[in-house]
């Protein structure tokens, strides 16, 4: 049976421009600029980057406008957008222990070299609603926000990662690679260009983590710290800062740096597992995401860990720590369109049911009245 | 390498090679190499370095970040980033080429030409002088400046006792 | 996967691109994609890439605009007789890396059809994964839509009954092969035939008979 599937061409015209006059919202208030959006809006814009998996705070601060603040719909956006360009090379590992500092903190040991950055954080604010923000205008006091200046000498001395202090004492798992007899050279796994696969090795986990929904890895990250597949993480560092991108040109043969980015660096330090033949040590977690996203690098961190429990040798019990229900599911462009799908003309396939409800009704009626009779 | 032998310049805070001036033209704001050129610009055509024809046209894409697993471990990809590049060939037959973070067609442009530029015994001394001295300047106060406000949160504790073996020494 | 070394100063002796190489390589695209779904249909390109582009020996325009076009760094290439400026050439404009062997490749440029290695030398895709197959570009002498002897009679999907094409300077043998390729579908390899500035395609939808 076919049913009309054509038409509705008008409509979708005049609902375009409606969705257009709502964006634009009430004329008689400035229209949004995107160095507004970018300037002030800035972790949205880094969440769109980090999701989208497309660093261009342009771009980001353009899909949130057109968007209209859903950022999942932006993300949806720069993803589509990055498919039209070509990829012109891969940047060699950034590397985090030269992190350009603007937060640091750690929550294992007080004084660690190199001390504890705050940075500009949410921590500490006492989450009232500031009414001040509220009121436009100069008649605002920009000059009580000024913030003072320390020694930033003090910023350019060494700042070591807390795993490798630990590092050096044997105290934690080093990473696979860390150590030349374990590096591999195979390049890493893309999920961009290959399908997911399982098993799936950490790279694609990481690269799939780095680009999941931020509720969906906090949610998860959540449930292990209530029981589902306890971890016992200490946050052992957070860093956030700028790294330099470099890329290695053939044409040119040599290294060369074509700009910084904004990362959050989350390493977690776990509960300890020892065997016959390595004596106790740290387990780890690991997050890495573009701009200022403490509470995803943390939750990646966190589900990081959880995802290891296969390598690690420990009963894959809960969520977090099955690799299919966390990988497949986390994609958040994947996941609203599949849900969203629902909304799509399942005429045929209703009817069908209708048809078969109806038949079954009516055999079960004619049923009852034989038994009646 | 033959394209990084100039590399002898004498004076203090020149850079020593191409992949140092390349990484700081990436990095100005495009709206000074605009300046810069625009200045120098009238000065070229003298030697016959003015002109330069695109061997690759400013063009965008994508280039794939990279990180690693516990920041030391095996490599894994982050996410991409926009980049545009550009090669020109100057009328002496230099080379130069921009790579440069973002989309901007011009900032690729502007440098690859003074990438050519600076492989040149010619210009060399003078485009270091007036483009990528002033930009690492520039960058350097910048990133001072940031350096300070971020000093300010360091925190300093008061400690009664210091606690022993409470922390890697 | 190896790389190009160059030999001398990268760039200083290399040809250009495309001059617009976004709307070039979207008008070659076109071009391309007209020959695939008219098979035997010559397209000329002469117009689109203008008088100065100028590709090093021994790539002839149309091969290099098609190769612009469709290469990138996700697709390996491999060359057959091209010599180490055309590859410069290609590594240079297109990112493409180069395979070692032809069953390696995703695109292959074959300089000399003449001297073309055996359609079965390439990777003809899986039954799952049809387009993981080679796609030749093939140099060859001549391309006329023209009937009678040494041509070609086409049949099969976008060709409306048949199609008349002569090809120049091909290697004998090929008719035959090409109906093998035509049987193994969904595998196969297809092929981009290049004379000079002008392109026609031989898919492996295209089934070929010899006059």
């Amino acid at each position: 049976m076919y049913v009309a599937v054509k038409g509705g061409e008008k409509a979708i015209d005049n609902a375009h421009a409606l969705l257009a006059e709502e964006r634009r919202g009430d004329t008689d208030v400035p229209e949004l600029s995107l160095d507004q959006i970018k300037g002030q809006m800035g972790l949205a814009v880094d969440r769109v980057m980090g999701e989208g998996s497309l660093y261009d705070p342009d771009l980001g601060a353009l899909a949130i406008k057109q968007a209209m603040g859903d950022l999942v719909e932006a993300v949806f956006l720069l993803r589509a957008y990055r498919t039209t360009l070509p990829r012109f090379a891969v940047s060699t590992p950034v590397d985090t222990a030269a992190m350009t500092i603007r937060r640091r903190i750690s929550a294992t040991f007080k004084d660690l070299p190199g001390g504890q950055v705050l940075g500009p954080t949410f921590d500490y604010t006492h989450r009232l609603l500031d009414f001040a923000l509220a009121e436009d205008g100069p008649e605002r006091k920009e000059s009580a926000e000024k913030t003072d200046e320390g020694d930033g000498a003090a910023m350019t001395g060494p700042m070591p990662r807390v795993t490798d202090l630990l590092g050096r004492e044997g105290l934690v798992e080093r990473e696979t690679g860390s150590e030349a007899a374990t590096a591999t050279d195979a390049p890493a796994a893309d999920l961009t260009r290959e399908p997911l696969g399982f098993p799936a090795g950490r790279d694609v986990r990481l690269q799939n983590l780095a680009r999941a929904d931020e509720g969906f890895l906090l949610a998860l990250g959540y449930s292990t710290q209530r029981g589902y597949g306890r971890t016992h993480p200490f946050a052992g560092e957070i860093r956030m800062g700028e790294v330099a991108v470099e890329i290695v040109p053939e044409e040119l043969g040599f290294a060369i740096e074509i700009g910084d980015i904004t990362v959050t660096e989350c390493q977690m330090i776990n509960q300890f597992a020892g065997s016959a033949t390595e004596p106790p040590q740290f387990t780890r977690g690991y997050g890495l995401v573009f701009g200022r996203s403490e509470r995803k690098s943390m939750s990646m961190a966190l589900v990081d860990r959880s995802l290891r429990a296969r390598e690690l040798g420990e009963d894959i019990v809960a969520p977090a720590q099955d690799e299919e229900f966390v990988l497949y599911h986390s994609d958040n462009v994947e996941a609203q369109g599949f849900v969203q799908h629902l909304k799509l003309p399942h005429y045929v396939d209703f009817q069908s049911e209708l048809v078969l409800v109806r038949a079954l009704r009516e055999e079960a009626e004619a049923r009852r009245r034989e038994a009646a009779e | 390498m033959p394209e990084t032998s100039h590399q002898d310049q004498p004076a203090d805070g020149v850079p020593k090679d191409r992949a140092e001036w390349m990484g700081l033209l990436a990095r100005a704001p495009e709206r000074d190499l605009e300046a810069a050129w625009q200045a120098l610009a009238p000065n070229l055509p003298e030697a016959g370095t003015g002109e330069y024809e695109f061997l690759r046209a400013p063009e965008q894409g994508l280039v794939m970040v990279q990180g690693r697993a516990g920041g030391d471990g095996n490599a894994f990809n982050l996410g991409e980033m926009t980049v545009t590049r550009c090669a020109v060939r100057l009328a002496d037959g230099t080379v130069g080429h921009g790579y440069v973070a973002g989309r901007s067609a011009r900032h690729a442009e502007l440098a690859a030409v003074f990438d050519g530029l600076l492989q040149t015994d010619r210009w060399a001394a003078l485009v270091t002088d007036r483009v990528i001295l002033p930009v690492k300047t520039a960058l350097g106060m910048a990133k001072a400046a940031k350096a300070a406000k971020t000093a300010a949160t360091k925190v300093e504790f008061f400690t009664m006792v210091r606690e022993q073996g409470a922390g890697p020494e | 996967m190896t790389t190009v070394r160059y030999a001398t100063a990268p760039g200083a002796g290399l040809a250009l691109g495309l001059k617009d190489p976004v709307h070039g390589a979207q008008t070659v695209f076109r071009a391309v994609l007209r020959a695939m779904s008219r098979p035997g249909e010559i397209q000329d390109l002469t117009m689109a890439l203008g008088p100065t582009f100028a590709p090093p020996h021994p790539l002839v325009p149309a091969a290099a605009a098609v190769c612009l076009a469709l290469l990138d760094l996700d697709t390996r290439l491999w060359i057959d007789g091209g010599g180490d400026g055309a590859a410069a050439y290609l590594r240079f404009h297109t990112g493409a890396p180069i395979a070692d062997a032809p069953d390696e490749a995703d695109f292959a440029v074959i300089a000399d059809g003449a001297m073309i290695p055996r359609l079965d030398a390439f990777s003809p895709g899986t039954d799952e994964l049809p387009e993981r197959s080679a796609t030749l570009i093939v140099q060859v002498a001549g391309l006329n839509s023209r009937t009678g002897e040494g041509a070609w009679r086409l049949s099969g999907p976008g060709i409306d009954g048949t199609a008349d094409l002569a090809i120049g300077g091909l290697r004998d043998g090929m008719a035959e092969e090409l109906a093998v390729n035509f049987r193994r579908f969904p595998r196969g390899v297809d092929l981009i035939l290049c004379a000079g500035a002008r392109v026609a395609a031989l898919p492996r939808t295209t089934k070929v008979e010899a006059l």
